[in-house]
């Protein structure tokens, strides 16, 4: 398996790093005719899953009063950034416990600051 | 032809430059080293032997084996193949450097074995209703005619032994290459479970 993990090595990409229970901005790459523009996805990261270039992490939001979630390839080039914009202290890896919750209680604590390395 | 015999490492997923995911099979293949040359006088057809997995204890080394190992020079090897390779001579090393990026190849080696299974495995027959009562579930059913032809024709599908054998995937393609690992990626899955020894051929 080492061999398969320095091969992987090769095609992933410096990435922010970013925890379950952060609040994320992703500006994915939309093609829309022949033009390209970024598009971002604003919301809470409530799983990580995979290791390698199969990583993936799950972002939940509240649109319009209805939950969206996405699943994002953490290593995909269609990703051009990922902007740390709040780190949260949760006790899960897994925060599924958010879609059967509403308003403020979806809240999750901030970290502290010098927490945040 | 080129041929060169690997190892399957496992699968993965990898990015192409414009942004698709493809899943790649991981292949340690060679170097291999050409163990002997046949020639057209000498044993009727040409081709170019050439072997890999490099045997380190020379005690597992069987004595025949030691013996044609030691005429030919080199060093022995666990996996020997015959390829129609005809710019090669005994003791030259056949690396990944001779595919390329975006070559078809085909790729055979030994399946995963799947023990005694029935017809609806084996064979892909339908198999009866699960409920209602039936209890026809995964049987066969008929396996012929009465009076003609009398008989079972032959390769009538039956249970019996599954995988283990032999299998060539063809029209596979080459997604990257590693020199410097020795690292061949396929696109798609190649027969086998990790750590199969699986030949790889491309034409012309």
């Amino acid at each position: 398996m080492n061999l398969i993990n320095a091969v992987e090595q090769g095609y992933m990409k410096e990435m922010s790093a970013f925890n379950v229970g952060d609040t994320v901005k992703v500006s994915v790459k939309v093609v829309e005719g022949d033009k390209e523009r970024l598009q971002p996805f604003e919301g809470v990261v409530i799983a990580r899953r995979g290791s390698g270039t199969r990583e993936t992490f799950m972002v939940r939001k509240i649109s319009f009063g209805v939950g969206v979630e996405r699943i994002f390839p953490l290593y995909s080039p269609s990703i051009e950034k990922i902007e740390v914009i709040k780190h949260g202290s949760v006790r899960r890896a897994k925060l599924y416990y958010l879609r059967g919750k509403k308003g403020k209680a979806t809240k999750i604590k901030e970290r502290g600051r010098e927490l945040i390395k | 032809m080129i041929g060169i015999l690997g190892k399957k490492l496992g699968m993965t997923q990898i990015f192409t430059e414009d942004g698709k995911m493809v899943p790649v099979t991981v292949v340690e293949a060679g170097p291999c080293c050409v163990v002997q040359v046949k020639t057209l006088e000498r044993d009727g057809y040409e081709a170019t032997k050439i072997g890999f997995a490099e045997i380190k204890k020379l005690k597992n080394v069987s004595k025949p084996m030691s013996g044609s190992f030691k005429k030919a020079g080199v060093k022995p090897y666990r996996v020997l193949r015959e390829f129609p390779m005809g710019d090669l001579k005994v003791g030259d090393i056949v690396t990944v450097e001779r595919f390329s990026k975006g070559d078809s190849i085909s790729v055979a080696g030994t399946s995963k074995g799947k023990g005694f299974q029935g017809v609806m495995k084996r064979h892909n027959y339908a198999g009866g209703p699960g409920s209602h009562g039936s209890m026809f579930n995964r049987a066969p059913g008929s396996i012929g005619a009465s009076s003609f032809p009398s008989r079972v024709w032959k390769n009538k599908g039956m249970p019996g032994h599954m995988g283990s054998e032999i299998v060539t995937v063809a029209n596979l393609k080459i997604v990257d290459v590693k020199p410097e690992q020795n690292i061949l990626m396929i696109k798609g899955a190649v027969p086998g479970s990790v750590g199969t020894y699986i030949e790889i051929r491309k034409e012309g």
